[in-house]
C-alpha cells in the first residue's frame, strides 16, 4: 500500500510539472511550484519511511520550511517588480 | 524560453530533482544541504538579482549550432570516461579502499560519533572544511565591496497580507529553532554547520519578506555582518590554534579536553559552530547586499 | 493489525487525494479554479499521508516530528494559497486578461524587439 502511495505521488508530481512548463501564465508556474514542492515533502516523509532513510523527517521539515520560504519570494518579486523595466 | 523568472523556479525544482537523486544514493547529508541551498536561497538570491535586471532575456544573434556541437561531443567524451568507473557500490572500487574504511573504524573509537559524515568533515578533514569556510568568507566580504550593503532608510513599508503577518511570526520563531537543532543534532542525524547557516538565513529572509527590509535591518544591522562572518572564521581557526598552543598539531582536538574523546567532541562543536555562523551571515549579507542595490536603483 | 489497516487505508485516501489535485491541476480551465483544486486536495492528502506514516511508525520520537510536520503544513498551504490568491485578483497582472506573452521564438522578426531603446 505504501507502494502505491509513492506511484500515487510520482504522477502527481509529474502532472505538477506539466503545469508548471505549460502554464499561460505566471500565477500557475509559481502554484505549480509550490504543488512540487509539497509533493515532494510528502514524497520524502512516505519514501523515507519505506526505504529507511536516515533521518528522513528532518529533511522532510526542512523541505516545507524552505518552500514556504521560497514560494513568497517569487510572490514578493512578482509583486514589486516594474514592468517598464522588462524588455519582450 | 526566454522568460528568466519561469528559468529561476524550474531551477528550484531541478535543485530539488538532484537532492531526490542524492537521498537515494543514501547521502543524506548532501541532500539536506542541497535542498536547503538550491531550492531556498538561490532561488530567493537569483530573484533578487533579477529584480535588478529585466525579466525577459535578450535575443542572441550567435550561432547555438556550434555551442550544440561543442557541447554535445564534451558531454560525450565524458560518458566515454565513466565508462571505465568500478560499478557504484563496487566494494574493490578505490574509493572503498584507502581511507574510507580507516574513516569508519577510526570513527566509533576515537571520535565516538554516530554520524561519520560530520566526523569526516570536522575531525579526519578539519582542515578541508576550515579552507571552504575561509572561501565561503571571502565570497561574503567581495560581495560587499562590490556592491554594499545599504541603509535601513532606504526601504519602504511592505504592502500587508493580514494572514502572512500572524503565520509567519511562529514560523520564524519555527526556523530558527529548527536551525540550531539541525546545528547541535549535526554529530547525530543528518545536519552540521552548514545546513544550520543556511536554515538560519532563511529565517531572517523570511522575516525580510513578509515585514519589509527595514525592520530586518533594524533588527540585525548591517555592518554587524561582517563581523559575524569574521568571528566564524576566528573561531574556527582559534581553535586550530589552541590545541597549536598546547603543544599538538594545528587542529588536533586531542588536546583540547582531558580524555580525547571528549576534546573531539569539543573540537567538533566549536568547528560547527564557527561554519554555522560564517555561512549565516555569508548568506544574508549577499541577500541584503542585492536588495539594497535594489532601493538605491529604483528610488 | 487493526492500526496496520488503519495506515493503509490512510495511505491509500492520501494518494487518491493527491492524484485528483493533480489531474484537477491539468484539466481545469483558469487560474482560480486551479489554485482551489490544488490547494484544498493537497492540504488534505498532506492530512492523510503523514498520519498514515504515523500509525506506521508507531510510538517513537518520528511520530512526534510528523505532527510537527502535520502542523506546518496544515498552516504553511492555506496561508500561501491565501497570499497567491490575492496578488492574482489584486495586483498588477490578472490572469484573466492574461498579460503574460506567448513569446515564441520563430515569430521574433529582425526589427524590433532587439532594439534596445
Amino acid at each position: 500500500m505504501i507502494v502505491a502511495a509513492i506511484l500515487a505521488l510520482l504522477v502527481t508530481m509529474a502532472l505538477v510539472l506539466t503545469r508548471a512548463f505549460i502554464g499561460p501564465t505566471v500565477y500557475d508556474r509559481i502554484l505549480a511550484v509550490n504543488a512540487f514542492g509539497t509533493k515532494s515533502v510528502l514524497l520524502i516523509t512516505v519514501g523515507g519511511h519505506a526505504m529507511g532513510w536516515y533521518s528522513y523527517v528532518d529533511i522532510a521539515l526542512m523541505y516545507a520550511l524552505i518552500n514556504f520560504v521560497g514560494t513568497l519570494a517569487v510572490m514578493r518579486f512578482f509583486e514589486t517588480h516594474d514592468p517598464r523595466h522588462d524588455e519582450l | 524560453m526566454r522568460d528568466l523568472f519561469a528559468v529561476i523556479m524550474l531551477f528550484g525544482i531541478f535543485s530539488f530533482i538532484a537532492a531526490l537523486l542524492f537521498l537515494d544514493m543514501d547521502a543524506v547529508d548532501v541532500a539536506f544541504t542541497e535542498a536547503a541551498v538550491g531550492a531556498g536561497v538561490t532561488t530567493v538570491l537569483m530573484l533578487s538579482a533579477l529584480r535588478l535586471t529585466q525579466r525577459y532575456e535578450n535575443v542572441s544573434h550567435r550561432h547555438a549550432g556550434m555551442a550544440l556541437v561543442v557541447v554535445t561531443l564534451t558531454g560525450a567524451a565524458l560518458i566515454y570516461g565513466t565508462l571505465d568507473f568500478p560499478s557504484l557500490g563496487d566494494p574493490n572500487a578505490p574509493v572503498h579502499e584507502h581511507v574510507a574504511p580507516e574513516y569508519l573504524q577510526q570513527t566509533p573509537e576515537k571520535i565516538g560519533v554516530p554520524n561519520v559524515v560530520t566526523a569526516v568533515l570536522a575531525s579526519f578533514r578539519g582542515y578541508d572544511t576550515l579552507g571552504e569556510t575561509v572561501v565561503i568568507f571571502s565570497a561574503g566580504i567581495v560581495v560587499m565591496l562590490l556592491l554594499g550593503l545599504g541603509r535601513a532608510e532606504d526601504f519602504e513599508q511592505q504592502e500587508d497580507i493580514l494572514i502572512l503577518w500572524v503565520v509567519v511570526k511562529p514560523m520564524v520563531a519555527l526556523i530558527l529553532v529548527f536551525a540550531l537543532y539541525v546545528q547541535f543534532h549535526g554529530d547525530f542525524g543528518a545536519g552540521g554547520g552548514f545546513q544550520a547557516g543556511v536554515i538560519f538565513a532563511s529565517g531572517f529572509i523570511l522575516y525580510s519578506l513578509v515585514y519589509g527590509e527595514n525592520h530586518t535591518r533594524k533588527v540585525l544591522p548591517a555592518r554587524w555582518l561582517p563581523r559575524l562572518a569574521a568571528l566564524g572564521v576566528l573561531l574556527y581557526a582559534g581553535t586550530g590554534m589552541f590545541s597549536f598552543f598546547k603543544g599538538q598539531v594545528f587542529l588536533d582536538y586531542n588536546a583540547l579536553a582531558d580524555s580525547p574523546v571528549s576534546g573531539q567532541h569539543l573540537g567538533i562543536l566549536l568547528v560547527e559552530a564557527g561554519v554555522g555562523l560564517t555561512v549565516f551571515s555569508t548568506v544574508l549579507l549577499i541577500f541584503y547586499a542585492f536588495s539594497g542595490r535594489r532601493a538605491v536603483v529604483h528610488e | 493489525m487493526l492500526i496496520g489497516l488503519l495506515s493503509d487505508l490512510c495511505l491509500l485516501f492520501g494518494g487518491l487525494l493527491c492524484l485528483t489535485g493533480g489531474v484537477g491541476l491539468l484539466r481545469l480551465p483558469s487560474f482560480f479554479v486551479r489554485l482551489h483544486a490544488a490547494s484544498v486536495t493537497e492540504t488534505l492528502a498532506t492530512v492523510f499521508l503523514i498520519a498514515g506514516v504515523m500509525l506506521d511508525t508507531g510510538w517513537a520520537l518520528d511520530t512526534a516530528k510528523l505532527l510537527l510536520l502535520i502542523v506546518i503544513m496544515f498552516v504553511a498551504n492555506p496561508s500561501i494559497t491565501h497570499a497567491l490568491c490575492r496578488t492574482a485578483a489584486h495586483g498588477k497582472y490578472r490572469p484573466e486578461s492574461n498579460h503574460e506573452p506567448q513569446a515564441s521564438h520563430q515569430q521574433e522578426n529582425q526589427s524590433s524587439n532587439n532594439s534596445t531603446s
